[in-house]
């Protein structure tokens, strides 16, 4: 896997704090698949600073996309740095969302920035089906317009209500679950609440449901273990995974999920 | 003279063959499988991977780590597949890589280490053992063998009893004089003494008032360690005969060849693998352009080569 460098083209602010990052990155872009993720090195921090994960949203003709809110020291020189500068970027990286067979009804579930691998994901699954996109208020529901684009049917929960339902994202599962429901498979990304709440619906409704983890992450290949989480095998025996490298895509049957802290 | 000859860049670290001075600290390479698509690691003058002790052990809970200015925190506590596990999952994929493995060795009790050095030495393909009295994350075991000269040589003399390896302690850095350490551990039949592990450390969350790391205290690496690492080597080196392995904060050559100087025969790259891979491979170029820029013909004459006027 390259340990290579990737120019900025553009960098756009999108809404409420959210900014996608363009790079020139051929190979990077040939490979990537929906779910993950490149390593970038932010220059301009100190030496020792570590480098920071960000999902791919759009990969395709030569170039690779990046949907990323600020959120700290990482982020806010990131959205400083002008078009033409290089970065350093480990990646692909991951294991990405299985590409389902089509026999089953995808639905996309996301939360916030973590909408940015479904974009990508939409646009490789073999079967078009509904995107439900949740966030505090309307400035932090992001990407309607691409699926819509995509040919998908979009469905929103605002908690101010300020856009689509009043309630969380996961309130809008409820009818696609039901018994009556064509049969469907979940792929969800956003905070662990979210993908908590996900899972919990989809194995009581006996289907499928791929979550992507957002552990904190150091090295991003798999060596240093400071994102790791605790699965339960089929036999039901308890592995640690690394969510960096054995994910982060998990299906939410294999979560253990940690008692609130 | 000519000076057109590659300077030489091979040591011997305790009984460690080395191409050059050049390995990776333990923690920060896993189990050096890990990094074999992001550098090219039969370049690396040694491997030392991980921490193992006698079972499995799961570590810490999350969060294992937290980043601060110049470096980073954490407290993986010594997640490792044991004895059995490294030797089948991950021995025989380092032995191809035909550079020395340097096997980080820790236990919860003197007995445990001991063993664990006497397993590991009826396994080909493993070049010496790194004895861990010093990591500060776990709770028995550790740390809690390294504060005290005495103790810690306990855990080196029953280390030595029972392996024909190299035997290196990995000393703590948060010790008054690093002096009777160095003695004690050679006198306890070390071959090397590598320094230094990380600083007991902490960080506060202000909004929660709650420590950030779940095991709440873990140990600073990174550049900013690297003057108190240098200072402790050059202790080291005053004390004992035995050649130091140094590591603490190296991002590029010129903090190795500081370390060489002090009195270090060989350095490890740490946390800077995780922001570039490539760390230890362009120290290992930097060292061989500094040999030649200075006109030295082996990486020996920079060792302990301090002018103190």
């Amino acid at each position: 896997m390259p340990l290579g460098e990737a120019a900025i083209l553009e960098q756009t602010p999108v809404s409420g704090g959210y900014c996608l990052l363009r790079l020139a990155a051929p190979e990077l872009a040939a490979a990537a698949q929906p779910g993950q993720f490149i390593h970038l090195r932010i220059p301009g921090l100190e030496t020792t600073a570590l480098r920071r994960p960000f999902s791919i949203y759009r990969a395709g003709a030569g170039e690779l996309a990046i949907l990323y809110k600020r959120v700290g020291r990482g982020t806010d020189v990131l959205a400083t740095l002008p078009a033409g500068t290089r970065l350093s970027v480990m990646g692909p990286l991951g294991n990405g969302f299985p590409l389902a067979s089509g026999d089953r009804l995808p639905i996309l579930v996301g939360g916030g920035y973590g909408v940015a691998p479904l974009v990508f994901l939409a646009t490789r699954l073999p079967r078009k089906g509904v995107v439900l996109l949740g966030g505090r208020r309307a400035a932090d529901v992001l990407c309607i317009a691409d699926f819509e684009a995509l040919g998908w049917s979009v469905e929103v929960a605002t908690q101010d209500g300020s856009l689509g339902t009043e309630g969380l994202v996961t309130d809008l599962l409820g009818r696609h679950l039901d018994a009556g429901a064509p049969p469907a498979e979940l792929f969800a990304c956003g905070p662990d609440g979210m993908l908590r709440a996900v899972g919990t619906r989809a194995i009581a409704a006996g289907c499928r449901a791929w979550l992507s983890l957002d552990h904190h992450m150091v090295c991003g290949i798999g060596a240093c273990l400071a994102c790791v989480q605790r699965l339960r095998e089929a036999d039901g025996s308890i592995h640690i995974a690394r969510v960096c490298k054995d994910g982060p895509i998990f299906e939410a049957r294999t979560i253990v999920w940690e008692d609130p802290a | 003279m000519t000076t057109s000859a590659s300077p030489s860049l091979a040591v011997n670290v305790g009984g460690i063959a080395m191409q050059n001075p050049v390995t990776v600290a333990s923690g920060t390479f896993g189990y050096g499988v890990e990094y074999a698509d992001w550098l090219d690691v039969r370049r690396l003058g040694a491997i030392t991977v991980k921490g193992i002790r006698l079972e499995a052990w799961p570590g810490n809970p999350l969060p294992r780590h937290v980043e601060v200015p110049g470096g980073l925190v954490n407290a993986i506590g010594l997640q490792g597949p044991g004895v059995a596990g490294f030797i089948a999952q991950y021995l025989p994929r380092l032995r191809e890589f035909g550079v020395p493995v340097i096997v980080n060795i820790w236990g919860t009790t003197v007995e445990e280490y001991a063993e664990v050095a006497a397993r590991l030495s009826d396994v080909p393909g493993i070049a010496g053992l790194e004895v861990n009295v010093s990591c500060p994350n776990v709770k028995a075991g550790g740390s809690a063998f390294g504060a005290d000269p005495a103790t810690m040589a306990g855990v080196v003399a029953a280390v030595r009893r029972r392996t024909p390896l190299p035997v290196i302690p990995k000393l703590a850095p948060n010790v008054p004089a690093m002096g009777p350490f160095a003695r004690a551990a050679a006198e306890a039949g070390a071959d090397a003494l590598s320094l230094v592990n990380t600083l007991p450390a902490m960080v506060i969350d202000i909004e929660r008032r709650r420590p950030v790391l779940a095991n709440r205290v873990g140990g600073l690496s990174g550049a900013c360690i690297h003057p108190v690492a240098v200072k402790h080597v050059y202790d080291a080196a005053q004390a004992v005969k035995l050649p130091i392995l140094a590591m603490g904060g190296i991002q590029e050559a010129r903090e190795a060849i500081e370390f060489l100087i002090a009195g270090a025969t060989a350095v490890a790259v740490g946390t800077a693998n995780f922001i570039d891979p490539s760390t230890p491979l362009r120290v290992i170029d930097g060292i061989r352009d500094y040999l030649v820029r200075h006109q030295m013909r082996d990486v020996a004459q920079l060792t302990g080569s301090l002018a103190v006027s």
